[in-house]
């Protein structure tokens, strides 16, 4: 019993990040099923969806500073692709992950530009992020939320990409992308449709990542979009199941690992310190070689089947 | 067409750089080596506001009889210690008679190569980890060192709060939060310690949080920068932490005020300078800033000081004292003159040791009140 309430903490507050890694992490790999591009702007645009709450609850009250978020966002993905991807369609798949990387360093630096690098407090949302106790443990409300509002957002999109028109398209065009576009596929709008989807996750993620860790600065979106590329690799990129479960199992392993040295401790398996805390971040790209050397389609992903 | 354009466009930059504005003085530069990005860019900014009203006071300085203008010339280094030893070449290019700065102990041992191999005298404002002058002959500073504030807050955890078990939290590589923590453990006893350190870009400190309550700690020591500051701050609340947080002087902040306000967290600080001692620069430097939006954004968006602008404020005088006494705006005068440069500043008084460590032997330690969003002084602390 003791055991188990050191450890909830850690568990619970794991599937907390890995639910938001996970809505960071479908934006990656359907972008890369379809375009077969790692869109590195992610994480950036992210860290956007994040600032523009804080500047827009500044002056709107929050039932219409949150939509506002998610339709900003959603515009601002869209935009990145039509002018950064779109004219590179012809271009060698190189080229387009330069782009990706100079949007990144674009989107970093405005912000850095307008924050002046500084902190931003993010907007408490009330009701998720008032204080709540399960099984004698202290927290957010939003931790608890997480897990489920991605398990929800999830299965609608599974619905969506296997039940419906522009889902059949999308599919099409991860199998074929040229000969989907002689069977009559307007590629560039799926393509925007994956974009929309995409940034749309990224947004309710900044959301409650944010909230329950209420910092914005520049540099917020390169770990936890790095961490949800890991999650997606890990599960296989191109796998939305795979993103999902790739990404709770990294956000559960970190938090387990973070607090490793003090579950040991107080279950008495060792005496003191050992210093695991620190591998917390090595873990997860040591995960990421480990898959890529065994098994370089991850977990879910499917075996390429480029024919010669 | 392009090629044109293109060409137009660099020439425009190339005018512009140029046509920097000519004064009728003499100018003398001053490098201003502070972190304006990154994890200490809120403090780096604070800091840099104290100079600036320094220079707006005192605009000029007279060396050897000839009236300078005093120039600020910034350099941002980022907060980031591979970033640091750029922008102090970028100071040394451009002519600095000396430099102040920086926030940040970890930036500053990283350039002082550069100042040193350039002979260009740095006076650091507040970093407090010994390295920063130890070994190298260009740097001096004006504030109290880690191992002083390491035992002052270590007796403070025991004697006032009666803690008989610490949670110690630094930053991984960040030489100020390893290094107090380090100073800390040491006074307060290495077996009653708990010491962890976080990753560069950790978002997540809910974790840590349960790791101190879970090992029955009943202090949380934890003297990181202020944006990992607001976080934990938060994450403390909403676990309902139950132990008081102690940190250094990079707490005195603002940002810490903004986080702390309306939560059920005690936090108290050790820092250089508490509100109230002297009220004439007070209502000065206020007033400055509330007539002063960019400098009021800077300071976090209201009036409240930090006792990293009245350091920098100081820092900006030490430097004119240094100018007048070496006669010269010759980097290597200013650097031989140094040593025995005082200055009975807002902070106190300001003389440097054979390393050019300044001799302080006393910190101010202050606690939040979360009601108010204010610091209350609770004490002044000195080491026997």
């Amino acid at each position: 019993m003791d055991a188990l309430k050191t450890t909830l903490p850690y568990i619970i507050s794991g599937i907390s990040v890995g639910g938001q890694y996970a809505l960071i992490a479908i934006g990656y790999t359907m972008v890369y099923g379809i375009l077969r591009l790692i869109n590195f702007a992610h994480g950036d645009v992210f860290m956007v969806a994040g600032l523009m709450m804080v500047y827009l609850a500044a002056s709107l009250p929050l039932y219409l500073a949150i939509p506002l978020v998610i339709l900003l966002t959603v515009a601002l993905g869209f935009t990145i692709e039509r002018v950064a991807y779109k004219p590179l369609r012809t271009a060698p798949r190189m080229s387009v992950m330069i782009s990706a990387i100079g949007v990144s360093y674009l989107l970093q630096n405005l912000a850095l530009y307008i924050t002046g690098g500084l902190n931003k407090n993010y907007p408490a949302i009330p009701w998720i992020s008032d204080r709540i106790s399960i099984f004698g443990m202290e927290t957010s409300r939003v931790t608890v939320i997480t897990p489920f509002l991605t398990i929800i957002l999830v299965a609608a999109l599974v619905q969506l990409i296997n039940h419906t028109k522009i889902g059949m398209a999308m599919r099409a065009v991860s199998r074929d992308f040229e000969t989907s576009q002689l069977m009559g596929i307007q590629i560039n709008r799926v393509i925007s449709a994956t974009f929309i989807i995409g940034t749309f996750l990224a947004a309710v993620g900044s959301i409650l990542f944010f909230t329950n860790y209420p910092g914005v600065v520049p540099t917020s979106g390169a770990m936890p979009g790095l961490k949800a590329f890991v999650a997606a690799v890990f599960g296989g990129i191109g796998s939305i199941p795979g993103a999902v479960i790739g990404a709770f199992i990294i956000g559960i392993a970190e938090s387990v690992i973070k607090g490793l040295d003090t579950i040991l401790i107080v279950n008495g398996a060792i005496d003191e310190q050992i210093g695991l805390a620190t591998f917390s971040d090595a873990f997860t790209f040591v995960l990421l070689i480990i898959i890529l050397v065994f098994k370089p389609t991850g977990l879910f992903g499917e075996k390429s089947t480029d024919k010669v | 067409m392009k090629k044109v354009l293109s060409l137009v466009l660099v020439l425009a930059m190339i005018v512009a750089l140029g046509a920097s504005a000519y004064a009728d003085n003499p100018v003398v530069k001053i490098g201003v080596f502070e972190p304006q990005s990154g994890d200490n860019g809120a403090g780096g900014k604070q800091e840099v506001l104290g100079m600036q009203y320094a220079n707006v006071l005192t605009p000029t300085v007279e060396i050897d009889g000839t009236t300078y203008d005093v120039e600020l010339v910034y350099a941002d280094n980022a907060s980031s210690n591979d970033k640091a030893p750029t922008a102090a070449q970028t100071l040394i290019s451009s002519g600095v008679s000396l430099v102040l700065g920086s926030y940040g102990s970890g930036v500053s041992i990283a350039a002082s190569d550069t100042f040193d191999a350039a002979g260009v005298p740095a006076i650091g404002v507040t970093c407090t980890n010994p390295q920063v002058t130890a070994g190298c002959d260009v740097y001096f500073r004006i504030c109290f060192l880690d191992p002083f504030q390491g035992t002052v807050l270590a007796n403070f955890a025991k004697n006032e709060l009666g803690a008989t078990k610490a949670y110690c939290l630094a930053k991984q590589g960040d030489d100020y939060s390893g290094g107090l923590c380090n100073y800390f453990i040491d006074a307060f006893g290495k077996d009653a310690c708990v010491y962890e350190q976080f990753p560069e870009g950790t978002s997540d400190y809910s974790t840590y949080i349960t790791n101190a309550q879970n090992q029955g700690c009943d202090v949380f020591f934890s003297p990181v920068s202020t944006e990992a500051a607001a976080q934990i701050i938060a994450k403390a609340d909403t676990q309902a932490l139950g132990m008081p947080i102690l940190a250094g002087d990079t707490w005195d902040s603002n940002v810490i005020l903004q986080a702390a306000k309306g939560t059920n967290v005690k936090i108290c600080v050790t820092t250089f300078y508490q509100e109230g001692a002297d009220p004439d620069f007070d209502m000065g430097i206020k007033y400055w800033m509330n007539n002063n939006p960019t400098a009021l954004a800077n300071n976090g968006g209201n009036d409240e000081l930090a006792a990293v602008t009245v350091m920098g404020y100081d820092a900006y005088y030490v430097a004119l004292e240094a100018l007048k006494a070496a006669g010269s705006v010759d980097p290597a005068d200013v650097l031989e003159v140094l040593p025995s440069v005082t200055y009975e500043g807002v902070t106190g008084a300001i003389a440097f040791d054979d390393i050019g460590d300044a001799l302080r032997d006393s910190a101010f330690v202050k606690e939040c009140n979360t009601e108010l969003g204010v610091w209350d002084f609770v004490a002044v602390a000195t080491v026997d």
